[in-house]
């Protein structure tokens, strides 16, 4: 198929349709908004459903309902949208509701700005909502792979009956891209055994998340914990870039870890033996793949566009086996790359200063740039 | 895209989008291309005197800078690099129509940064437009044309 020059959150949305969306439930909200206007003028057009919902509430709790019907079913936002649907995310995940929400990252926190960030690394890899569950987060760097992690969200929200998340930013939502489509998907015609379809003939199906019994509710908890482990042996994904002979690494997810890419080839380019690992799945995290390389390399320096959110889990994974350095800009700042190419001579110059906590030296180095 | 390369295109979509500052950046590249946010271009063309004044000094030493002159009211300070002055609204009006000003203004940056070839441009044009706009080619290629004269 021929290549397209297309922008990525329409790219998102019609990937979207070609997996076989059935409804898809929004609200307005800048950088996502592309997303919901061609949702509302293609849904319409195959016959599927288009709402707009009377705010990020009302849109999320539509997916809700709808995923119990068992169809393929999804919203999108950005940032301070996404905030509000979290009491619904929560309720999908505590009724184990497939569906998929695309998080448009912009700057916060609060209202913030409408720019680029990873601010809501956390909120969507530690939770957000309330309770004991895991969303699925799937971070693309490119319009290509912004369209294959939507088509594959949809795939895995069912296989695991959970929320998945493409967590977006606005960069990558506002750029345009050569891209391949998908083919269609045939839409669903045959449902689980769980999906709300109608009760004639059979007994009444219930989903619900609410469970007054505490140790039953400790049963689906376990069963979402399992669920959980059964993700983190199957689904994590990662990208490296010259890592073969790399004494030093590069990590970032998203668009932080493709403009970082451009600093680790003029980094190579000067001689020094630096690789990049742009975590694909941020949740379940590649932890194992972290660990192994604490033991090969001789520093690591994380990159993102918050306070070093990511930075923890890398912490965790290497458990403070080797130097850990961190590189941030915040409140939707976007480092370019001449930056992250200081920060990698400067950790590869060698003799790092590894007391305390890398976010704590982090901002003493940013304090000498007066920021 | 067509010629094979990889290309990333990123717009302001701020408040400057309605006035001031609005600007794109564009990549080409033969390789997987990793910011698309460029601290230094390698060319740029300023369309009028905010964007002159804001982009004339990120520009890389020997890069390639555009003036539209018809919207700005100063030279160029940069001695190194190549600056191309043309009054783009005007010529275009002469072309028949003042939306032509920036195919003149990308003829001319073809001419002066070998990135494609001008056939390329066109070969693309005509394989894009929808067929409504398809009338529209030979004026825009008139523009392209016009710009490539601006050769220092």
């Amino acid at each position: 198929m021929a290549r397209e020059l297309m922008k990525g959150n329409e790219a998102v949305a019609e990937a979207a349709i070609r997996a076989g969306v059935t409804a898809y439930f929004g609200y307005p909200i800048t950088p996502q908004t592309e997303l919901l206007e061609y949702m509302a003028r293609r849904m319409p057009e195959l016959g599927r459903a288009f709402v707009q919902a009377e705010s990020e509430l009302g849109a999320i709790n539509m997916v809700y309902g709808a995923a119990c019907s068992g169809q393929r079913v999804m919203s999108s936002s950005s940032s301070p949208g996404v905030s509000l649907m979290m009491e619904g995310v929560s309720y999908i995940a505590g009724t184990e509701l497939p569906a998929v929400l695309v998080d448009v990252m912009r700057g916060g926190p609060g209202l913030g700005n409408i720019a680029p960030s990873q601010g809501d690394y956390n909120q969507m890899v530690h939770g957000g909502g309330h309770g004991e569950y895991h969303s699925i987060v799937l971070a693309p760097a490119t319009v290509q792979e912004s369209i294959n992690l939507t088509v594959d969200a949809f795939d895995l929200a069912e296989k695991y009956r959970s929320l998945v998340v493409v967590l977006s930013d606005g960069s990558i939502g506002q750029m345009m891209e050569p891209c391949e489509l998908p083919p269609f998907k045939p839409l669903k015609t045959v449902f689980p055994d769980w999906a709300t379809t109608g009760a004639e003939g059979r007994s009444k199906r219930v989903l619900t998340s609410i469970n007054l019994d505490a140790a039953a509710q400790e049963v689906t908890n376990f069963r979402l914990m399992r669920r959980w482990q059964e993700i983190e042996a199957n689904e994590v994904r990662y990208k490296t870039y010259f890592m073969e002979d790399a004494k030093f690494a590069v990590t970032g997810f998203g668009s932080c870890g493709r403009l970082a890419l451009s600093a680790v080839r003029a980094a190579r380019a000067e001689g020094i033996p630096v690789g990049l690992i742009r975590p694909i799945t941020v949740s379940p995290f590649p932890t194992k793949l972290y660990e192994e390389l604490s033991h090969k390399l001789d520093a690591l320096l994380v990159v993102e566009e918050n306070n070093g959110q990511m930075l923890e889990d890398v912490l965790v994974a290497t458990r403070f086996q080797i130097p850990v350095d961190f590189y941030g800009r915040m409140g939707g700042m976007v480092p370019f790359p001449d930056e992250v190419l200081d920060e990698i001579r400067r950790v590869a110059r060698g003799a790092l200063d590894t007391s305390g906590h890398p976010r704590d030296r982090w901002l003493k180095r940013m304090a000498q740039k007066n920021l | 895209m067509d010629e094979g390369k990889e290309i990333t295109w990123i717009p302001s979509y701020g408040p400057e989008m309605r006035g001031g500052t609005a600007n794109c950046t564009v990549v080409i590249s033969d390789e997987e291309i990793g910011s698309p946010f460029v601290h230094h271009p390698s060319a740029v063309i300023a369309m009028n005197r905010p964007s002159l004044d804001k982009y004339e000094a990120l520009v890389k030493p020997g890069g390639v800078l555009i003036i539209n002159t018809s919207m700005t009211d100063r030279k160029a300070v940069r001695k190194d690099i190549k600056v191309i002055e043309i009054a783009a609204n005007e010529e275009a009006e002469k072309l028949g129509d003042q939306r032509m000003a920036n195919m003149i203004l990308l003829g001319a940056l073809l001419a002066n940064l070998p990135v494609l070839p001008q056939e390329s441009i066109k070969k693309a044009l005509k394989g894009h437009l929808p067929e409504r706009h398809q009338k529209l080619l030979s004026k825009n290629f008139d523009a392209l044309q016009e710009g490539a004269r601006y050769i220092p």
